[in-house]
């Protein structure tokens, strides 16, 4: 546990942010009584199960339901005949756009199927195996076509084309050739050639990386029920409940009031539950069949279906004067889509050169479409892989020069006031502050061994704001409820008490947050974009401090005072003029129990679509040992020094950095979509599919570096996103420095790390 | 609908009988069957749960040696006073099946029955030149461990038939076994290569008697003859270790797959034979 680093002390005394209570959520969650997607069960529920495609890529040519549909105990079946069949339209879901005709074909396969594992039919039964049965009984004859899965396959002439009316965009011309190439962007400055020939060292690499999963506890799961009156309801498990309901009401063409969504607890999302795969199938089960439907995924599904991020491969070639400074810099980034258009390379464009400050550079990305799932939005979706490659250039770069890595680093730091790769200016960022935490860290002078290594990468991420409603309102006995629209997946129940009660001058343990339903509370978008604690703890403050002015007009009244003879302190209203209030101060309590004569219930409402979130750098130091013998890598330690803003839970805070590491270095490592050639993936499960386990990793010590928003009551930043930037590339370079090989492929597994020291030592 | 009947029988005759139908299925931990069932990669229509035999659980010292019950859990093992001093590779390979939750269930007979080529315990229970007490219809036989697993999925077992124990033969002085497998994580993952050794030295270190197994780099766990004849009447010099880990590398036929190239999985199984000599070798020089 680290004291947060603050390069300039604030003048505000806080009495409960920054504190580290014990989460409110905590307690159901530890004994297991936490009511997650699959636990919900409703009378005459059915289950429901999807049929799923075998091929990688085939024409469906029929799909013949009769005979399950005869079986007895299945109540529905659907294919996507049963779904609206929606024009091209984009749809505003919180982080990323979403395609809504690309969506439909997604959750059901419409003509063809796309990747291994897509949706081509479902069932309702009543039961687990009548519904297995029921799916063995649906027959479809499919076409098979040739299939592409790797990016640059897929990129180059004669790539098997999944989508023949897709063009390329982002050309300048509109081609009239069909393309898996779905967007081309690219983002530039100054002149790169000038820039390239003022450089003393030039640095062209490339590095890839495998489809990684973001790989949640908890599948997919979801309860439908569709009355009779076309009055809905929804249990499911996902970043953003709205989100589910605006998702499903377009793809159904329901009315958004007839869609009620109730946010299941969340077991883990990452990114990956802010979009729909089981929910529009459920309710058109449910239709059909008259009966509630319940629909989880298996650990598999969840693999074939669900998910991953990209595959990418990134090429960089970088040039610096003989001091460091980086005089251009040019980058191209291609990005696995999946099945339909849209990977995050447009924020991997964004962010690849945000740290540093570089005259001239050229930024190229590349979306294509591949026969594997379409890819869902993962924790700072695209940086890490774009930072994968830069970062390792910037190694290189400052190995050929000679030059310390924090200090190449330094060197060409963004500092406020500098405009950003992509397009604005800089304000009240940390960079050069986390940087500086890194450096002076004691971790930075812990000697090596023979076969260790050392890494350093930076990483950033934009943090978004964006829109969210939240109710507070005051209980007869003075306590208070906290309703959001926001799911909590990284303990933002807790942050949203703390904020309420620092503002209303109560414990935290007076606060209770929930998260309310879609019919419950007005518009919140996804818990996504690093953007809960920023936005909607905004809100909180808002309507806490709304409350405020409400209460001391309630004590001025009470005391028959001008509203400006009150003051809120600890809780309780004091007049200024101590002879109207002989009884002294009048508390939360007192005024909540007497609220029915002061004008009735003490509640508010703040909706606002929050400005100024705060960009996050996060710059990481880890140092590794190989076995030459085995490959096998061991993490002895790992510092993650980060750009927080203020924190708001320090614990929580550093439960997004740890949690981001771990998931980076198993990215690093051995996390990967290993597909064989007939398209199939290989390794869908835990077992195969290797996230690291507690023993994989070291402690993973989180700085926390206080630079504030002043745009937030308090200071806050997105914290969630940053930390996994860095990893990949800090892996890959200490991995470099401890076998003295350069691998350029994640994951660097034990067998490739092994076969490259045996071909540098040939 | 199908329907999965479950047998809990209190004697070697009722389980031989139950186990006699085309489809049944012999249980001890689960560990592997029951996720095999739940995943439809299993089918049985009934499940013989074989705990309930009197003699199926626990350890026993028998003429010098130990006779392991089939249904003994890996913590069980850890747990016996005297086992893993004797034989610490056999324990420390059983141990290192699944978490410590699955320890508490996970069986030698399960973990040798599931047939896989990587399962962790059997190149073990090889180098130390373990057998089996088999149980069927015509009674009892033994036979030694490497006879039962013919193929992934695939046992010499017939119809009926079952293991009741693991018998370890008697140990004398200055001997002792080791295991390590190569797993890209530190656990809860399979062996990509595994490597057993069992040596017995003269009151010198010099090695009077070496069998070293593998795992994971052919369709069934080998015994490499050839790999503990090399270190005989050695004191594992480097010279006797090279020509071991050529013997390792000769017999080694592993196939490619998500787990390992064939290339690696080679390499490996000489690493891992190597280093588990030279701790099974250190181990003995420490025994009485």
């Amino acid at each position: 546990m680290n004291k947060p680093v603050k390069p300039e002390e604030t003048g505000t005394i806080l009495k409960v942010v920054g504190t580290r209570p014990i989460r409110p959520d905590g307690v159901e969650k530890v004994t297991g009584r936490a009511a997650y997607g699959a636990d919900l069960h409703l009378p005459g529920m059915l289950i429901g199960k999807v049929k799923r495609s075998p091929h990688a890529h085939a024409r469906i040519i029929s799909i013949d339901t009769r005979k399950a549909l005869a079986l007895p105990g299945v109540k529905a079946v659907m294919t996507s005949a049963d779904m609206p069949d929606l024009a091209a339209e984009h749809y505003e879901a919180g982080e990323s756009a979403s395609n809504l005709k690309d969506l439909s074909a997604n959750v059901m396969a419409r003509g063809k199927v796309l990747y291994h594992g897509h949706a081509v039919a479902a069932v309702a039964a009543t039961s687990n195996a009548i519904a297995d049965q029921a799916l063995d009984l649906i027959e479809i004859v499919y076409e098979t076509l040739p299939h592409v899965i790797d990016v640059e396959e897929a990129m180059a002439e004669g790539a098997p084309i999944l989508h023949e009316q897709m063009v390329t965009a982002g050309l300048g011309e509109t081609p009239t050739k069909a393309s898996n190439i779905a967007t081309k962007h690219r983002l530039d400055r100054g002149d790169l050639a000038a820039g390239f020939a003022s450089a003393d060292v030039i640095v062209e690499t490339r590095y890839s990386s495998a489809a990684v999963h973001q790989g949640y506890i908890e599948p997919h799961a979801c309860v439908a029920s569709y009355a009779a009156d076309g009055q809905t309801q929804v249990w499911s498990s996902s970043q953003g409940h709205f989100v589910i309901r605006g998702l499903c009401a377009k793809l159904l063409k329901l009315r958004f009031s007839d869609v009620r969504v109730i946010p299941a607890e969340i077991g883990g999302g990452f990114g990956g539950k802010t979009t729909v795969y089981l929910e529009p199938l459920a309710l058109v089960l449910s239709q059909k069949s008259g009966h509630p439907v319940k629909m989880v995924m298996t650990r598999e599904e969840v693999f074939r279906a669900t998910g991953p991020t990209s595959a990418s491969v990134v090429t960089v070639k970088m040039g610096a004067k003989l001091d460091g400074t980086i005089t251009a810099a040019q980058v191209d980034l291609k990005f696995q889509a999946g099945a339909f258009a849209g990977s995050p390379v447009g924020a991997a464009v964004m962010t690849s050169l945000a740290c540093y400050d570089v005259a001239n550079f050229e930024i190229t990305g590349w979306d294509v479409v591949t026969n594997s799932p379409k890819v869902a939005a993962y924790r700072a979706p695209g940086a890490p892989n774009a930072a994968l490659g830069v970062e390792c250039a910037v190694d290189e770069l400052a190995e050929k020069l000679g030059i310390d890595p924090v200090a190449m680093r330094e060197k060409n730091a963004v500092r406020n006031g500098v405009r950003a790769p992509y397009g604005p200016v800089y304000k009240n960022i940390g960079y050069v502050e986390t940087l500086e935490a890194i450096k002076s860290h004691p971790h930075m002078a812990i000697p090596l061994g023979p076969n260790q290594g050392r890494g350093i990468a930076a990483g950033f991420w934009f943090n978004i704001g964006g829109e969210s409603t939240v109710n507070v309102s005051i209980n007869e006995d003075g306590t208070a409820i906290v309703s959001t629209g926001s799911p909590d997946i990284g303990g933002s129940r807790a942050s949203m008490a703390m904020m309420a009660a620092e503002v209303l001058g109560i414990g935290v343990e007076q606060v209770r947050p929930i998260v309310a339903d879609t019919a419950s509370i007005g518009f919140s978008t996804v818990t996504g974009g690093s953007r809960t604690t920023f936005a909607t703890g905004m809100a909180v403050v808002q309507a806490a401090e709304k409350l405020v002015i409400d209460l001391k007009r309630r004590a001025a009244e009470t005391w028959g005072v001008e509203i400006d003879q009150v003051v809120w302190q600890e809780g309780a209203a004091h007049c200024l003029q101590a002879e109207k209030a002989p009884k002294g101060a009048l508390t939360l309590a007192a005024l909540a129990g007497s609220a029915g004569k002061t004008g009735g219930p003490i509640a508010t409402v703040v909706a606002l679509n929050a400005q100024g979130a705060g960009p996050g750098f996060g710059v990481h130091v880890c140092d590794v040992e190989v076995d030459p013998e085995t490959g096998h890598v061991t993490v002895l330690r790992y510092t993650a020094a980060q750009d927080v803003g203020k924190a708001i839970h320090p614990a929580y805070v550093e439960g997004q950095i740890q949690g981001g590491v771990a998931q980076g270095i198993g990215w690093a490592l051995n996390e990967e979509y290993v597909f064989s050639t007939g398209g199939i993936m290989e390794n869908a499960g835990f077992l195969d599919y290797r996230v690291p386990v507690a023993s994989d990793l070291p402690m993973i010590d989180a700085i926390m570096v206080e630079v504030p928003n002043p745009a937030h009551p308090y200071g806050a930043k997105g914290v969630g996103e940053v930390p996994i930037v860095p990893p990949l590339a800090a892996l890959a370079i200490a991995v470099r420095h401890a076998t003295g090989v350069r691998m350029h492929d994640l994951p660097l597994s034990p067998s490739k790390i092994r076969a490259a020291i045996d071909a540098n030592a040939l | 609908m199908a329907q999965l009947s479950y047998l809990s029988p209190s004697s070697v005759d009722e389980a031989v009988k139950a186990l006699s139908g085309t489809s049944a299925r012999a249980l001890s931990g689960g560990t592997d069957l029951l996720v095999q069932v739940r995943s439809g990669r299993a089918k049985p229509d009934q499940i013989v749960d074989l705990k309930r035999i009197p003699g199926l659980i626990g350890i026993r010292a028998e003429n010098g040696g130990f006779v392991i019950g089939s249904a003994t859990c890996g913590a069980m093992l850890s747990e016996h006073p005297t086992l893993s001093k004797i034989w610490p590779g056999v324990v420390e390979a059983a141990n290192l099946i699944g978490s410590t939750q699955v320890q508490g269930r996970a069986s030698l007979a399960g973990n040798l029955c599931n047939a896989s080529p990587a399962a962790d315990s059997v190149p073990a229970l090889i180098a130390a030149r373990a057998t089996c007490v088999i149980a069927g219809p015509a009674g009892t036989r033994e036979a030694a461990v490497e006879t039962i697993v013919t193929g992934p999925g695939k046992t010499s077992l017939t119809a009926g038939e079952f293991i009741i124990a693991f018998k370890l033969p008697p140990r004398g002085p200055k001997a002792s076994d080791a295991y390590l497998r190569m797993i890209p994580r530190t656990e809860m993952d399979i062996a990509v290569a595994g490597a057993g050794v069992s040596l017995a030295l003269d009151a010198d270190g010099v090695c009077l008697s070496a069998h070293v197994a593998l795992g994971a780099v052919a369709p069934t766990a080998l015994l490499v003859a050839d790999a503990g004849q090399a270190l005989i009447g050695t004191r594992l010099e480097e010279v006797a270790l090279t020509r071991m880990a050529e013997a390792v590398r000769a017999a080694c036929q592993p196939i490619s797959d998500k787990r390992g190239t064939a290339d690696y999985r080679t390499k490996i199984a000489a690493v891992l034979a190597h280093r588990a000599a030279v701790i099974a070798w250190n181990r003995a020089k420490e025994q009485a």
